[in-house]
């Protein structure tokens, strides 16, 4: 919507402009009545609560650990997609990106059918080890891991595809192996996008409610994060359910921020 | 023919196009492989890094088999002892100059300097050697393309490699510093000894650089020799054209001549040369103070003509014209 593009081109049509500013309201009115409402006096206060901070604590835990995990597994698997050719590849491409589409409580029941006690992984690992993860601190990080890869390794293979391949080869003439090249040169070169999934994703953790609460069930301390614990105490205590989410607007919008350089702020 | 340098026959499918080379190359010995766009030299280059696949035929270096399409041998790039430097730079953007030189030295098979305090004091060496000490604590990224170029050289041969590719480096370069890197490139290439092969369409960076000079058209070598030979008693038009002169060929003998001994008319002339061909005129080039007409016809010639004559005549794209050169201007040799 540039001046002169618009000049150019003829009127800005009414047609248009009507419902792009209503769809703004829709997006921006609901964060606008959070702050107004929000119990800014007592704010300190609540948030020394116990409940809070734990939950506060458990969240920023977990959602950390979840993106370590996914860094851990979601760097290699984007750049098996970015680099290498198998058949197959565009299915596993696609199955990569089903969490993101996925209902989280859909991925929640999923992921009970495979470490539950009756479940594929889940019945062996109580049996050899008696290891139980649902409804443990362990499940929330899987809960989140499994919503936030997606948009780690979306994020990470398309850096790694806008990377020059050139260097690469470069690399490989100066006698570097593959994994040298990809220590030393690739993901150096892929830093910001790799910076940009990492955030993505653990904002995406930060906020994940539907699996959690399916597969990790809401134990004060253990399992219940700041959204469980925003939803429990919109029951009883809806000023603290505000101040919580006030806090977690926050955090997103920090976010945001701090991705500016990489394609939050793309004109 | 040598056990120490490069012997390979490569044959690659690339499209309508297939490329069937033989090279044999000694320690020391610089060979440059010239050709029109698409005539398949890089993608040799590309073979004999390991860079792609050969569709068949036998790379061998220093007598160790790098790859051979029959047994199905195959060394991966990383193992080869050799090292490229590409038309672009491509200096790592995150490292330092000096850690650009240090990266080879850490991992090249033939710099089995394995720790990084030795590499990066070697790299130090190496730059100061070359007279760019000053870039060394610099990030790749602040240098000019022209002194990129240079330290991508330094970073190659400081592998002290067996074998030195060389794609085009002086072509991604600003006119005004293409003679410098190209200087700068045989001074070390002049010094190298390891087995040096050169891909160029420019045929400067053969003559300054190459011992012998390959002449690749469509795939195949059209012409070899030293860049004497070759410029003398050029083969082909394009090689002719290349040394910018005429060539005119009957059976096995050869006629060679300057642009500027061709002279053009708008009516037959009356001359006593006995060449004279009626031609049409495809192209107009400022060459110097002159005007480089190329033609078309019987024959295929370039002519130099002054700027007045091409008023004079009209010369434009698609123009008719005379043209005639004099037997005494006229090289001739057999094949």
């Amino acid at each position: 919507m540039t001046r002169q593009g618009g000049a150019a081109l003829g009127r800005v049509p009414v047609t248009l402009v009507v419902p792009s500013v209503v769809g703004l309201l829709l997006l921006l009115l609901p964060l606008g009545g959070l702050l107004l409402r929000a119990p800014w006096g007592t704010f300190v206060e609540r948030l020394g609560e116990p409940e809070i901070l734990d939950a506060l604590r458990l969240s920023l835990l977990t959602s950390t650990i979840a993106t370590a995990v996914c860094l851990v597994l979601g760097v290699p698997l984007a750049w098996v997609l970015a680099r290498t050719t198998f058949r197959g590849r565009g299915l596993v491409r696609a199955l990569v990106s089903v969490p993101l589409v996925l209902p989280p409580v859909v991925g929640g029941v999923a992921l009970l059918m495979v470490f539950g006690r009756r479940g594929v992984l889940g019945q062996w690992l109580d049996d050899a080890f008696g290891i139980t993860v649902p409804f443990t601190t362990a499940a929330v990080v899987l809960a989140q891991a499994f919503v936030a890869m997606p948009f780690l390794v979306m994020a990470v293979e398309g850096a790694l595809r806008t990377a020059d391949p050139r260097y690469d080869e470069v690399a490989a003439t100066l006698g570097a192996r593959r994994l040298v090249t990809f220590w030393r040169v690739t993901l150096p070169l892929a830093g910001p996008g790799i910076a940009a999934g990492a955030a993505l994703a653990w904002a995406r953790a930060l906020g994940e409610f539907g699996a959690t609460i399916t597969f990790a069930g809401s134990v004060p301390g253990v399992t219940r994060t700041m959204p469980l614990e925003i939803y429990g105490a919109m029951q009883s205590d809806p000023d603290t359910a505000i101040m919580l989410s006030v806090i977690l607007l926050a955090i997103s919008v920090a976010v945001l921020v701090g991705l500016r350089g990489s394609w939050a702020g793309r004109t | 023919m040598t056990e120490k340098g490069l012997d390979a026959r490569l044959v690659l499918r690339r499209g309508a196009l297939t490329i069937d080379v033989t090279l044999q190359v000694a320690p020391g010995e610089v060979l440059a492989l010239v050709g029109p766009n698409g005539a398949g030299k890089s993608s040799v280059l590309r073979a004999l890094a390991g860079l792609s696949d050969l569709d068949s035929g036998r790379v061998a270096l220093g007598g160790t088999v790098l790859e051979d399409a029959a047994t199905g041998v195959r060394v991966p790039t990383p193992e080869r002892d050799l090292t490229m430097v590409f038309q672009d730079p491509l200096l790592f953007p995150h490292l330092t100059v000096r850690d650009n030189v240090a990266f080879g030295l850490r991992h090249h098979p033939s710099a089995p300097s394995t720790s990084r305090r030795p590499a990066r004091e070697r790299a130090t060496a190496a730059l100061e050697r070359s007279g760019l000490a000053q870039f060394a604590g610099r990030r790749a990224t602040r240098l000019s393309g022209g002194q990129r170029q240079r330290v991508a050289i330094v970073r190659a041969l400081a592998c002290d490699p067996g074998l030195l590719l060389l794609d085009e480096p002086t072509s991604a370069l600003d006119v005004a510093v293409t003679a410098q890197v190209r200087a700068f490139l045989r001074r070390h290439v002049r010094d190298f000894g390891g087995v040096t092969v050169l891909v160029s369409h420019d045929p400067l960076d053969a003559f300054v650089l190459a011992d012998r000079v390959a002449v690749l058209e469509e795939g195949r070598i059209t012409q070899a020799g030293t860049p004497d030979e070759v410029a003398r008693r050029p083969r082909t038009d394009y090689v002719a054209h290349l040394m910018g002169m005429n060539l005119l060929r009957e059976r096995d003998t050869f006629r060679t001549f300057s642009p500027t001994a061709v002279t053009l008319y708008g009516e037959e002339p009356v001359t006593s040369a006995r060449n004279v061909w009626r031609l049409e005129v495809t192209g107009l080039v400022p060459h110097g103070d002159a005007v480089r007409v190329q033609l078309r016809g019987e024959v295929s010639l370039l002519a130099d003509v002054t700027r007045a004559a091409v008023a004079d005549l009209d010369l434009h794209e698609g123009v008719s014209v005379w043209a005639s050169v004099k037997a005494t201007e006229v090289t001739t040799f057999e094949d």
